[in-house]
């Protein structure tokens, strides 16, 4: 197996959680209620720092010398390998929350099946992950169910973001030659294996929750090359301006 | 010219049982299953970690603290590695600790099992109050002060308290 498919994938990882992390990043203060806000900076915090262990994996495999900071504040959108869905602006209540199970469901799957990677230290992260992601898919689910069934208005809100958001899950589940390279290496997961236990979870989260998953059609794609929504250069300009001003400052 | 005996495994381990968790100062970091190895190297020691959860900004204190903790008693240098496997499990906590933060006013982790982790939704049967014993209490988020807490509420004593949460 080459090393830069192995560097891509890695990017692919760390930077679906530095995205997420980051949006999440924006309720900090802005919670509906104290606990809530509290859930949510934590979740950030575990998805950070994942993201700072698989960024740090993917320089050491790079071997250019770039460590996890260099490579979340100096790299540029078209640089950046998540998946479209996690850099979509955070929306109200409904759309973090719908977002945040569809990809801790999907993340769950993505990090058990690593623990068995054949590299030593995606295994570690992995079985790190898998313990975090567990909690983060409970609570999100639980919230998907009292949103779903609550009110008519936190219903129809959690309805409209499933839908807005459901042409983006697609892209997950989508391998390419990178993919196919690294899980024949035994060393990644093949995505497109994970979608039908991840159809089955996510459906029975939402029965419960009386939402509609909405018809198969167009998936949006293009993240895991680098070509992004515009909203990716705006997130990254305020994530990375403190770093990019002020090279090398500590405090 | 002073000739400084060299350090033994067991008197580093000593002198790790006297630091703190930075965000729950009544454990250890090696009762808390931090510490993981303890290697002499001539006059210093190699302490092998392992976090508790990934994204824990207490992590580099405890390195700091560990560092200067050993320096005081003459051991140097030091070096801390990191490791992330086996994942850190409060499984570790032994019973001791398990006292000590109860008596601290955090409700101990129950036993990690498998089976109750792979639910999507968790039944999970009341803990007891650390305050005043009561089994009237309710989970109010999983979510906490710290990564590594859930807060709770108990309706006998009408009073909040936290849990370390099983991992």
């Amino acid at each position: 197996m080459s090393d830069p498919a192995l560097v891509s994938y890695l990017l692919r990882l760390g930077d679906d959680r530095l995205v997420l992390g980051h949006r999440l990043s924006e309720w900090c203060g802005h919670g509906p209620i104290l606990e809530e806000d509290i859930a949510l900076t934590n979740m950030s915090l575990d998805l950070i720092g994942e993201a700072a262990l698989l960024l740090k994996l993917a320089g050491e495999q790079e071997g250019k010398g770039r460590d996890e900071d260099a490579l979340a504040y100096f790299r540029d959108a078209i640089d950046f390998r998540n998946a479209l869905m996690l850099e979509l602006p955070k929306g109200d209540f409904g759309f973090t929350i719908v977002r945040q199970f569809l990809f801790s469901v999907f993340s769950l799957l993505q990090m058990e099946a690593l623990q068995r990677s054949k590299l030593d230290a995606l295994a570690g992260i992995a079985a790190k992950t898998v313990k975090e992601s567990r909690y983060h898919v409970r609570h999100c689910a639980q919230w998907v169910i009292t949103l779903g069934d609550g009110t008519d208005e936190s219903h129809t809100r959690a309805q409209h973001a499933l839908d807005d958001l459901w042409r983006y899950t697609g892209e997950l589940f989508m391998a390419d030659d990178i993919d196919r390279e690294v899980a024949a290496a035994g060393i990644g997961v093949d995505p497109s294996t994970l979608i039908e236990p991840w159809q089955a979870q996510v459906g029975e989260v939402f029965i419960r929750a009386g939402l509609t998953v909405p018809k198969a059609g167009y998936m949006q794609r293009g993240g895991r090359e680098g070509r992004h929504t515009e909203h990716l250069g705006h997130m990254l300009a305020e994530m990375q301006i403190v770093a990019r001003s002020h090279p090398g400052a500590t405090w | 010219m002073v000739i400084r005996a060299l350090p033994t495994r067991e008197e580093v381990f000593g002198i790790l049982a006297d630091v703190k968790d930075p965000e729950i100062p009544v454990i250890s970091v090696v009762e808390l299953g931090i510490v993981r190895d303890v290697t002499i190297v001539g006059t210093g020691a190699v302490v092998t970690i392992t976090p508790t959860y990934s994204g824990c900004p207490a992590m580099r204190e405890i390195e700091a603290d560990i560092t200067r903790a050993l320096q005081e008693h003459g051991v140097t240098p030091v070096e801390i590695r990191t490791v992330y496997s086996p994942a850190w499990t409060t499984d570790w906590i032994g019973e001791e600790a398990r006292a000590k933060l109860a008596a601290y006013g955090i409700a101990p982790p129950g036993r990690v099992s498998a089976s109750e982790l792979i639910t999507l939704s968790r039944r999970r049967s009341p803990i007891p109050c650390p305050f005043c014993r009561s089994l009237e209490t309710e989970r109010k988020s999983e979510f906490g002060s710290t990564a590594c807490k859930a807060i709770w509420f108990c309706r006998g004593c009408q009073q909040p308290f936290e849990e370390f949460k099983a991992l």
